[in-house]
């Protein structure tokens, strides 16, 4: 099943994808359906107790390592994010005055479903509630060596959109098999697979439960594949998984 | 009551004193930082390194000394508003290297000691805050706020230039190293207290895995 979380009527809803449609799963609108134009698209994941762990990967395919000048990492480079950075499908992005290169990545999101620590990759699996469509836009003009990728680079608002679907891991046999993809105003920029990841998620998954606890609704994004172009306002970015969803965003100038 | 958690998202703020900036300086524009950093360094401590008030700090997965980080964290309310500020042991296995994200380093379950509430204020009644770190009750370190490279009117403004800080959200200032770079440490069978006045204090028995 595909879920998404919606603000429509004046108030948050549940909903899963139903022939199209958005059909609302709770509340005083349940069974209700409402389509996809009607609704603001907020990040597909239901509100957690404390702060939500936002894991991130850089350099999480070879290509990508190569087109950066990295050879490839020999453990995960990973980098923490808020989760104020999230915004949802459809939203808005600020490209910073005067900056000269500021790039999507297509990333295949885990989100977890099972408190996991000290996992074994065997087992990861089991940890998963599913996965969703995540674009961490970079603003490279931003990026300084030191805790690199910094977080002026990495944490900005609007600058990671996330959604539309939060797709039941039960629904996705292999997502160690899926194609990705990325176009600016239609035209395709970036295209790969998540069979090229350098790290997969079971990998991920045992490395950082190997010291630390994943929680429910804590996000894993695994990394971008080669192809990244800068992006000006006014430009339609859509970063799309295979059976995941596409997700879509726009980029405006600061005072939009 | 229970003892105070966090409600957002904790920052911390890597060389924002003077002391360990001067001791990098001169590396600062080799390989591989190739130049002083200009925007304020971060690193989010996510939730899995919350220790209220009373948990020991248990090390395990192979950690056997931590750094003591005794620092200010600056409590958000609406607008991005500091509205109390709290003590707090930053906890994180030792690293010489700056370059990449710290995430083993920082990120470990319990890394981060907590008090048991907030003290309210604005950032000018700390100005001039002097925090102490003792170990098995003798002081290790004193950490003197106007050492800052970024006071907290500078730190909160430059960091607010690229994030909006939410309600619930902390920012500490940073931790001071001693006069050699290195931090003052702790290991399994320590006592850690963070202490300064008009704070709750933070006090930890840090323990081992046998």
């Amino acid at each position: 099943m595909k879920h998404a979380r919606i603000a429509w009527s004046g108030a948050i809803h549940d909903a899963v994808e139903s022939d199209g449609q958005l059909l609302l799963t709770q509340g005083p609108h349940a069974g209700r359906r409402v389509a996809f134009d009607e609704v603001v698209w907020l990040p597909p994941l239901a509100p957690v107790p404390q702060a939500r762990t936002v894991i991130a990967l850089g350099l999480n395919y070879a290509d990508h390592a190569k087109e950066l000048a990295f050879k490839a990492p020999e453990e995960p480079l990973a980098f923490m994010k808020s989760q104020a950075s999230l915004i949802g499908h459809q939203a808005l992005t600020k490209r910073p005055e005067g900056v000269a290169y500021m790039h999507y990545e297509c990333e295949l999101a885990v989100v977890i479903g099972r408190t996991a620590r000290h996992v074994k990759k065997a087992d990861a699996y089991d940890h998963i509630a599913g996965y969703t469509v995540a674009n961490d836009y970079a603003i490279r003009d931003y990026l300084e060596n030191w805790y690199r990728p910094n977080l002026r680079v990495k944490n900005r608002d609007t600058c990671t959109p996330i959604g539309p679907w939060l797709v039941d891991a039960a629904d996705v046999p292999n997502p160690m098999a899926l194609k990705l993809q990325t176009t600016v105003n239609g035209k395709v920029t970036q295209s790969g697979s998540t069979a090229d990841m350098i790290f997969d998620v079971p990998t991920l998954i045992e490395y950082f439960s190997g010291f630390m606890t994943l929680h429910p609704g804590d996000l894993i994004l695994t990394g971008t594949p080669d192809g990244i172009v800068d992006c000006q306002p006014g430009d339609v970015i859509v970063t799309e998984i295979e059976s995941i969803g596409a997700l879509t965003n726009t980029i405006v100038t600061p005072s939009c | 009551m229970t003892a105070w958690l966090p409600q957002g998202t904790v920052y911390g703020t890597l060389l924002n004193f003077r002391r360990e900036w001067d001791l990098w300086s001169a590396r600062m524009t080799q390989d591989p930082h190739k130049a002083a950093p200009r925007a304020p360094v971060l690193y989010v401590k996510t939730a899995n390194t919350f220790g209220p008030a009373g948990q020991d700090l248990l090390l395990q997965d192979g950690v056997g000394e931590v750094d003591i980080g005794a620092t200010l964290g600056l409590v958000v309310g609406a607008q991005a508003q500091v509205v109390g500020a709290v003590l707090v042991n930053d906890w994180c296995v030792p690293h010489t290297s700056y370059y990449r994200p710290p995430v083993k380093f920082r990120n470990r379950d319990g890394f981060l000691a907590l008090p048991a509430q907030v003290t309210a204020g604005q950032v000018r009644d700390w100005a001039t805050l002097q925090i102490e770190a003792r170990r098995n009750g003798e002081v290790v370190q004193t950490v003197d706020l106007r050492e800052l490279m970024r006071d907290l009117p500078t730190l909160l403004a430059d960091v607010g230039e690229f994030m909006t800080l939410q309600p619930g959200d902390v920012l500490m200032v940073g931790t001071d190293c001693l006069p050699d770079g290195t931090r003052p440490r702790a290991k399994a069978g320590d006592k850690v207290e963070i202490s300064a006045p008009g704070f709750a204090s933070v006090v930890t028995t840090v323990k081992g895995l046998a």
